[in-house]
């Protein structure tokens, strides 16, 4: 789905954390989000299924439209956005439960009952986070028992379990090693296809090797957004040529 | 200074020790009494006989009078407490503004505050007389007003204990429910509360107690008639009500009714002592999940 975002103003109470943001995002690609801490990349994520709805003294001004339906809209139903929007965090978050029930749990929320229905779907979903072969002999074992990295990818197979069209993914390799991050970028890359999705990240490589288009981040600006070869290789602003670079950050 | 410390270290030793000693000197005097209560009466007896009539010619002494006393009383108490106060937790940590919860929980603790003889006579005064209104063969005394008073003294120890184990469920659990399109209800029912579940279980299990050991109250409004009986409109005894009753009269040292005081007593403490150690088994599984 096209996501497109309007003079996207964030303040935390007197903070003013993202500054007149304008965006369009082009169905099926894998955008980027760089920049340095606090430079507000995680807060504009979170405002595409309105996770920062959760934080007190949050403030969003503008338009997020997605397929130009402004989600900010008081007739929106926030819970129906967020089977549209999925997310994966930056540490993996299973449920204290069974590795079958973290990915059927999307589906019981929303009313599927038939058995059959919910196993096929959670065997696909498990096979599409590129876990299932890891996991299909211990489907009843608590998903805590996994690797962090498995982990992660369980929290993927629970996103997509939901059938979102846009999925957000906010630093969802850094609290892994190097192996299953790689692991994850191939995932990434494998579900481009299908969805269109969001990574923010702090690994300028990771960027690079996974998105079509970069945005870098700077104290609450857009500072620059172009296809993701152009920023890294041609950057057009100063700054972004010192954070690429790795002079600040 | 290396004596000072040792004469330190000796006399904290010491005040542990008063406690556990004390601990042991109750369990031995009632082991003591009991075991030579159980030399005038059979262990068959006193689970099998379904009356308990010391103080009559013809003497029984069987505990289920007073067992199911207790435990009509306590099962009214948390059919109460429990869901009352597990609604009351889930508001307050999932739903209410940090300002309201901060404010409302000490407010709700100061239930647990009011002396136990006040609750008792709330139950024999004012409830009793309301609930006959709507139950006509409700006595004056009874296990129900009791049970019911009972559970909104135990009600704090649930709300504010769960309440405690549902704060502590990790924020990103919470976070990763709702970003899958779950409910806010969906995510405490589903998610949060199963994660809290062996804390909120403790919690019951610490009521359970409390309500066992409960004296005061079922003391005043329960009335002291030991039958076998699972119907709460009529006058019951418990446990501590009877060992109340046996204190407060003049029964013979070293008489059968004086052993029985003993008897009962450590049928109530075996009671709570095996409810404390599930709670405590459950709260170490708990940590074990979530270092």
């Amino acid at each position: 789905m096209k996501l497109e975002a309007k003079n996207v103003n964030v303040h935390y109470g007197a903070d003013h954390v993202l500054k007149d943001i304008n965006m369009s995002i082009k169905k099926n690609t894998v955008t980027a989000f760089i920049g340095p801490s606090g430079c507000g990349k995680s807060t504009f994520l979170r405002t595409f299924n309105r996770m920062n709805d959760l934080i007190i003294n949050c403030k969003v001004g503008g338009e997020i439209l997605i397929e130009g339906v402004d989600i900010y809209k008081d007739n929106i139903n926030v819970n129906e956005l967020r089977k549209t929007v999925g997310m994966v965090f930056q540490k993996p978050n299973p449920f204290p439960k069974s590795i079958f029930e973290n990915v059927a749990y999307g589906l019981r929320v929303n009313g599927i009952k038939n058995k059959k229905i919910i196993e096929d779907k959670v065997e696909q979903s498990l096979k599409q986070a590129a876990l299932w072969d890891e996991v299909k002999d211990k489907l009843k074992k608590s998903a805590l028992a996994l690797s962090g990295g498995q982990q992660q990818r369980l929290c993927i197979a629970r996103a997509l379990a939901v059938e979102p069209s846009i999925l957000l993914m906010d630093e969802p390799a850094s609290a892994l090693d190097p192996i299953s991050s790689v692991k994850i970028e191939e995932l990434i890359y494998s579900l481009k296809s299908s969805y269109t999705i969001i990574i923010v990240t702090h690994n300028m490589q990771q960027a690079s090797r996974t998105s079509d288009k970069t945005a870098f981040f700077y104290l609450g600006e857009l500072v620059e957004y172009d296809d993701t070869r152009t920023l890294f290789t041609n950057p057009k602003k100063e700054k972004t040529q010192k954070y690429i670079t790795g002079r600040f950050g | 200074m290396n004596l000072k410390e040792t004469i330190i270290e000796k006399l904290l030793l010491a005040c542990s020790l008063i406690t556990i000693l004390t601990t042991l000197g109750i369990i031995g005097v009632l082991a003591f009494e009991t075991l030579r209560f159980f030399d005038e009466v059979s262990l068959g007896d006193f689970f099998t006989d379904t009356q308990w009539t010391p103080a009559f010619t013809d003497k029984h002494f069987g505990i289920w009078p007073l067992l199911s006393g207790t435990l009509l009383t306590t099962l009214i108490a948390i059919v109460v407490a429990v869901p009352l106060g597990l609604t009351i937790s889930i508001y307050l940590s999932e739903y209410a503004t940090p300002r309201f919860r901060s404010s409302i929980k000490p407010v709700l603790e100061i239930l647990a505050a009011v002396p136990t003889v006040v609750y008792g006579y709330f139950a024999l005064t004012f409830l009793t007389p309301l609930l006959q209104q709507f139950i006509p063969g409700l006595s004056g005394q009874n296990a129900l007003s009791p049970g019911l008073i009972m559970g909104i003294m135990i009600l704090p120890l649930v709300s504010s204990l769960s309440e405690d184990a549902l704060y502590a469920v990790p924020k990103s659990l919470k976070e990763g429910a709702l970003a899958l399109g779950s409910t806010k209800f969906q995510t405490a029912w589903k998610v949060v509360v199963p994660a809290a579940f062996s804390g909120i279980s403790v919690s019951i299990i610490l009521a359970i107690s409390r309500a066992i050991g409960e004296t005061m109250i079922v003391a005043v409004a329960a009335g002291n008639q030991p039958i076998f009986t699972f119907d709460p409109t009529i006058p019951i005894s418990t446990m501590t009500t009877y060992i109340v009753e046996m204190t407060k009269g003049d029964v013979p040292h070293d008489s059968l009714e004086y052993k029985t005081i003993f008897v009962v007593g450590i049928t109530l403490f075996l009671l709570t002592f095996i409810l404390n150690n599930i709670s405590f088994w459950l709260k170490k599984k708990f940590q074990e999940t979530y270092e």
